[in-house]
């Protein structure tokens, strides 16, 4: 894998001086990410630090007030209605609280967009539908709504809604922050396979072991700006002395209290 | 049976209930619609568009119904206007429950959550095609029971239609009662037709909530 990285360093989107206000309070102090293809990059950091502002201020969801984002070469003009629909359509994002369609079953919910969006018909879009349900072990809960779904089925479907849209690059924010301890485990084992199968993904988390084992650098971020980032290997060493490393620390010892 | 119900007040009546179904059937249909737009503009709508709807609505939940009824069908001749009883009416109706009705569609709007919005957009989709595919569909049967209420209350104040010269159920049954002084029977048996007609409004309306029940929304079936 580490070979095979360096072969092929192709910049997906570059995130070029970030730079975002909320009711008077700046919440992103020129923030400056890259992410090449098939990475999987991992945000860790207080809450308050800008995480999820940053994830909404990739897509657009939030416009910056400074700052540019490239996607695979080509600036974005986000002031530009059909180029901003064009480019999200090309960046999927997850949410931490689903954010499902309540009046959709989980196949509509996967394919409105494919419909609406790409003018796809209707046998085209559920077929593309129940494949990524399939893909995230749902392929039997197609026709349940959202209200008759546990939390870590909705944001499997949450997950198959933005794959269906062969996205280039996958935002997820804090993912699985909003389930129950019983239901992380299957949202993280559909993400690893993601990550396995080379999609390109940002992900603001604190389940730390995740980030340890799977991320291809670790973004630390923190009041606004990022403080740290570097391979998990290098970061998160023993007595490397890093910020992230005492975050970490500090987010087992609670942890270990609470146990 | 006395021949003043079968001779005069039932066929008068009857004649009525038509008049009354014909005005409230399509200002129950087009109240609806404007209630749906005037919402959806006034929480989407740039600002003057909001503003212009919000006065619209504070208008024509303020003035009686009556007055608007006056104005629309002996005012405008005034400025060249010319209105059929009827389509004056169904007007008025119109106007008045659709503003009823756009606050109950504005209720519903906010009340989805700010998430699925940015759901839609993440996905790429336009403000107008998040309304449409994602908004409308979940606050019109958030705001159904509330709209539901309107079609009574319309039911009821169809009976003002009288008042400019469209004769339904109460305008018949006046008129029979003047004839011939028996006011009792003549209201008594009105007064049925109406909670006949609302009876069987509620029935349709409980059927049309039945048949769009989604988990997750309102109570359903009981």
């Amino acid at each position: 894998m580490p070979v095979e990285n360096a072969v092929k360093q192709e910049k997906v989107l570059e995130m070029d001086n970030i730079c975002k206000t909320l009711s008077g309070k700046e919440i992103l102090k020129s923030v400056s990410l890259t992410i090449n293809k098939g990475e999987l990059k991992v945000l860790i950091g207080p809450s308050g630090a800008g995480k999820s502002t940053f994830l909404q201020c990739i897509n657009y969801l939030l416009i910056p007030e400074e700052g540019t984002i490239t996607l695979e070469g080509k600036a974005v003009n986000p002031s530009h209605k059909k180029e901003l629909y064009a480019y999200r359509q090309q960046v999927g994002m997850i949410f931490q609280d689903f954010n499902l369609f309540d009046h959709l079953t989980a196949l509509d919910n996967v394919s409105i967009a494919l419909r609406k969006v790409k003018g796809m018909s209707k046998k085209a879009s559920y077929d593309i539908a129940l494949k990524e349900l399939t893909r995230v072990g749902l392929g039997d809960k197609t026709d349940l709504y959202p209200a008759e779904l546990s939390g870590g089925q909705k944001q499997r479907v949450a997950i198959a809604r933005a794959l269906a849209m062969e996205p280039k690059v996958l935002l997820l924010d804090e993912p699985t922050s909003a389930l129950d301890p019983e239901l992380v485990g299957e949202v993280l084992s559909v993400i690893r396979d993601l990550a396995k199968g080379g999609l390109t993904m940002i992900m603001a988390t604190h389940q730390m072991d995740f980030a340890r084992a799977l991320a291809d650098e670790i973004v630390f971020m923190q009041q606004g700006e990022i403080i740290e980032h570097g391979s998990p290997a290098k970061l998160l060493a023993a007595g490397s002395g890093t910020r992230t490393a005492d975050f970490c620390n500090k987010l087992s010892d609670m942890c270990e209290e609470l146990d | 049976m006395d021949p003043f119900y079968t001779e005069q007040l039932f066929p008068a009546i009857n004649r009525g209930l038509w008049m009354s179904v014909i005005l409230i059937v399509p200002s129950a249909i087009m109240g609806q619609l404007l209630g749906i737009c005037i919402g959806c503009l006034r929480v989407f709508g740039n600002k003057v568009v909001q503003k212009l709807m919000n006065f619209y609505t504070s208008l024509f939940r303020g003035v009686p119904l009556m007055v608007q009824l006056f104005i629309l069908y002996y005012g405008l001749p005034k400025v060249g206007i010319y209105l059929e009883p009827a389509e004056a009416a169904i007007i008025g109706f119109t106007l008045c429950s659709g503003a009823y009705n756009s606050e109950y569609i504005r209720g519903a709007l906010i009340s989805i959550r700010e998430g699925q919005l940015k759901a839609a957009a993440a996905l790429g989709m336009s403000k107008l095609q998040t309304v449409l595919w994602i908004v409308i569909p979940q606050a019109f049967r958030r705001a159904l029971p509330g709209c539901g209420n309107e079609v009574i209350y319309l039911i009821k104040y169809s009976s003002l239609a009288y008042i400019i010269t469209c004769i339904e159920l109460t305008g018949e049954a006046r008129g029979i009662a003047a004839q011939t002084f028996r006011f009792t029977e003549s209201f008594m048996v009105v007064g049925a037709y109406y909670l006949f007609l609302v009876t069987v409004a509620s029935y349709i309306l409980k059927k049309f909530e039945e048949r769009l029940y989604i988990p997750g929304f309102g109570a359903g079936k009981s």
